[in-house]
């Protein structure tokens, strides 16, 4: 590696242009071992992953991944390129972790990704029979032994005509031997399975009673269901799939379920089946998000309130650590550092941990300022829309100040003293030097900081989440949001909340919604400082 | 307070500083800064008190809490480390382990690059720190739908890095490793004199020596600011976590502490307070270690943009 001289030469403008070297020293051994040793790691693991993605057929990413194996073996084994070799590591991630991650989370927007829509039509044709299915009146009885192997439960039953056959919920039934049977003449064991005793039943109860293991390939057949755990019976699929017509037909009433083209069997009655696949919905998840009137109200309270609680958390953070600042700003001051380690601790605490400290704090029933503070008022801190809001505020500003009171320090001890002292033989007052000369020259240097700080309050998550939850509840919605949550709680509560059900579209949808905002904003704001000036 | 009158003041210009004017002049230079000083602790160490205070309650329930100190009891300590279902010291462990592997990872992947912009020009260079400082705009708990799903997918090929494990969360937040820590290392990067490495490297040593043997020894301050912030980031980091990590066993501090009180908050109040006490320790004593960095840090940091 002799070629790097040339990149490794400093010749920004404005930076000393050292003399061109021309001879260094070749790689010593232990670092050529230990490219060697690194590089056969990376390639052994991406040889591993490469065959597994073989096996489960997923050429779209198989290209990728060995297009990458590729570029990094070139990175590293060519010579020259040296900052490849450099940016190489972290760039890999970045682009897997952040960039693949937005351009795949536009991708869920446009579909109806989520719970009842996760898989492909075929998933849900296969699923929808074995969901669907009711006893066939006339089944004949099977006694049954439910077995165990590997935390996976397997029933073990006994045709009428005594054949022993074993199956599971992805095993349709299987003739085996068994290794012991019970005093009627039924299996009640095989090789390699643990037998259920009645303890070990009850216990996994749930997990039994919905296991439904098909009776033969064909879900059409239907499937053997225990309710007790020693007797099954056929289950048939009440809802019958025609592949001719691409409909679902019930077998008891006869109403018939088609493809409506969203990824779901609707019936005419406009009554859709649980089960449905994921398809491509265009903007429908934004169309929703700004028309159903279930989303529409409460999404746009919360886009205010995101702003406003970005905005105000910055604006009284920032006075109260400036104000703090100012005051401390003076060498001379006894116990500054006592004071500057308490007042900094909160910056200290763990984020998550305050929200919940603050939610015992200002609990309405139990929590402290109410009954010792307060002498046992009854103030609806957390469940009162306007005063939940505020709570969010001053909790926010409890962590947020210490920050803003060590920069704004910070930016205070470097303002140069002489306009100062100039302001002062000018006869201008202390206020008028502060709001003409110290405040315009902080802001300059601080705002860079401030839109961070505005960025960052904009997906302030932990805090509203540990909080209040992002309540008190809308009522106006069956969504679960509320009077406090910002967008971000919205996009977590949606996608993984309970209640409604996951909804990863939508969710997707108000998380670029956010990308835009944020975007945007800090656009317009960078555009305005000379923070991009400075990069050279 | 005769003492207040030796000095002037910066507030009161006009004033003459040398004959002594008592009480009303000591507070209009410094005594209101000491009250004010005073009121600032208090809103500050408060709602920590409260929180030591309910960890030692033996009533172990939010009402109970109210008052502070009167009764002293390790009680929910002991629920706290005997509750199975809830295994806290797991928690505690996994999270030191995550804490440690990211940031550790993260310093070396954002050195790796930062030395790359400090010290080579090439083209894409300028472009590659712009992009860097837009990405850092869109933080990762945004695409949190997209990591669930994508980690549920990588899940089916290789188990170690899909849901559940740890491995993939760490991998997660490497995703974030290059961005504002680039950013404060490579600032800190560019005021070593690149006189020293061209003396090294006339002396023989390759670019690796350079980066590892003179340049890293001369930025220990700002890697280990920036390994503790990572630290205490990740540390704190909810959303994603709780995401991933769907087995108790498996769970950080962060995640499992907030199960405790996600249903039952003030039945389960003082044994999740004991718990908060302990997560916060180790955070709270490594960062009043490193104060004195972590401050000149955020700084330089922010003050030069």
């Amino acid at each position: 590696m002799v070629e790097i001289e040339e990149q490794v030469q400093p010749s920004a403008p404005g930076r000393k242009t050292p003399p061109k070297l021309k001879s260094h020293g070749p790689d010593s051994l232990v670092g050529i071992l230990a490219k060697i040793i690194l590089l056969g790691i990376v390639d052994a693991v991406a040889a591993f992953v490469l065959f597994q993605l073989i096996l489960t057929g997923e050429w779209l990413i198989f290209g990728i991944s060995l297009v990458t194996t590729v570029i990094i073996n070139w990175i590293y084994l060519r010579r020259g390129g040296l900052p490849a070799k450099y940016l190489a590591p972290g760039v890999i991630f970045l682009l897997v972790f952040q960039v693949f991650v937005m351009g795949f989370s536009t991708y869920i927007a446009f579909t109806n990704y989520g719970d009842g829509h996760n898989s492909t039509k075929a998933d849900a044709i296969a699923s929808i029979q074995l969901s669907a299915s009711e006893r066939v009146p006339d089944s004949p009885q099977f006694p049954t032994t439910v077995l165990e192997k590997d935390g996976t439960f397997f029933l073990l039953v006994t045709d009428p005509d005594g054949t022993v056959k074993l199956g599971g919920a992805d095993l349709p039934l299987e003739t085996v031997t068994p290794s012991s049977t019970g005093p009627s003449g039924a299996a009640t064991g095989v090789e390699g399975y643990t037998s259920l005793d009645f303890a070990t039943l009850l216990q996994h109860q749930q997990a039994i009673t919905t296991l439904s293991v098909p009776i033969s390939a064909n879900p059409q057949d239907g499937a053997l269901k225990t309710a007790d755990g020693s007797t099954s019976y056929v289950y048939t699929p009440k809802l019958k799939y025609d592949a001719a017509t691409d409909t679902f037909t019930d077998t008891t009433t006869g109403v018939v379920y088609s493809d409506n083209g969203q990824g779901s069997f609707v019936a005419p009655d406009g009554s859709a089946l649980n089960t449905g696949w994921k398809v491509n919905v265009g903007l429908d998840n934004f169309k929703r998000a700004f028309t159903d009137p279930n989303l529409q109200g409460p999404l746009l309270q919360v886009i205010a309130w995101t702003f406003g609680f970005a905005i105000l958390s910055v604006a009284t953070t920032f006075a109260l650590g400036l104000f703090l600042a100012i005051t401390f700003n003076k060498a001379d001051l006894k116990g500054k550092k006592f004071y500057r380690i308490l007042m900094i601790l909160p910056y200290a605490f763990p984020a998550f941990l305050s929200g919940l400290v603050w939610s015992g704090l200002l609990n309405p029933e139990f929590g402290f300022i109410n009954n010792a503070i307060l002498g046992g008022a009854d103030i609806p801190w957390l469940t009162d829309p306007t005063l939940a809001k505020i709570s969010v505020l001053i909790v926010n500003l409890w962590l947020g100040y210490p920050y803003m009171f060590l920069v704004c320090t910070g930016a205070l001890q470097s303002l140069p003293e002489e306009v100062d002292e100039a302001a002062r033989m000018d006869g201008a007052s202390v206020w008028k030097i502060f709001t003409a000369i110290k405040l315009p020259l902080l802001l300059v240097s601080l705002a860079p900081l401030l839109i961070s700080s505005f960025a960052f309050n904009f997906n302030n998550f932990n805090v509203i989440y540990m909080l209040t939850g992002g309540g008190p509840r809308f009522d106006d919605t069956t969504f679960d949001i509320g009077s406090t949550d910002i967008l971000i709680t919205m996009v977590y509560k949606i996608a993984f909340g309970t209640g409604t059900g996951r909804d990863y579209g939508l969710a997707s949808a108000l998380a670029i919604l956010i990308f835009i905002i944020v975007a945007v904003v800090s656009g317009l704001s960078f555009k305005k400082t000379k923070a991009l000036e400075d990069l050279n | 307070m005769s003492t207040s009158t030796t000095t002037s003041t910066s507030l009161t210009p006009a004033a003459p500083s040398v004959n002594k004017r008592g009480f009303g002049h000591w507070f209009k230079a410094k005594g209101w800064r000491h009250v004010v000083g005073i009121i600032a602790t208090a809103f500050s160490i408060f709602p920590l008190l409260y929180v030591l205070s309910a960890a030692l309650n033996p009533t172990g329930t939010m009402a109970g809490a109210s008052t502070l100190f009167t009764e002293i009891g390790f009680g929910n300590f002991e629920e706290l480390f005997a509750n199975q279902e809830r295994p806290f010291g797991r928690w505690f462990v996994n999270t030191l382990v995550i804490g440690t592997i990211t940031s550790v990872a993260t310093v070396f992947l954002g050195a790796l690059a930062a030395y790359a912009f400090s010290r080579m020009r090439f083209k894409g260079r300028r472009f590659g720190l712009l992009t860097l400082l837009l990405l850092q705009m869109f933080p990762q708990l945004l695409t949190v739908v997209a990591i669930f799903l994508l980690l549920n997918f990588l899940g089916d090929i290789i188990p170690a890095i899909g849901l559940g494990s740890q491995l993939g969360l760490i991998m997660v937040y490497l995703g974030g490793a290059l961005g504002v820590n680039t950013y404060l290392m490579y600032g800190f990067f560019n005021t070593v004199p690149a006189s020293l490495d061209e003396s090294a490297r006339i002396d023989g040593a390759s670019h690796v020596q350079v980066f590892f043997k003179i340049i890293l020894p001369l930025v220990t301050p700002i890697l280990a600011v920036v390994g503790l912030l990572v630290f205490i980031g990740i540390s704190s980091e909810f959303v994603i976590a709780s995401v991933v990590l769907t087995d108790p066993e498996s769970q950080t501090l962060a995640v499992g502490l907030y199960s405790y009180v996600a249903q039952q908050r003030s039945e389960n109040w003082g044994v999740f307070a004991a718990g908060a006490v302990l997560a916060a320790i180790p955070v709270m004593a490594l960062f009043l270690f490193l104060q004195r960095y972590i401050t000149s840090g955020l700084t330089a940091g922010g003050v030069k943009g």
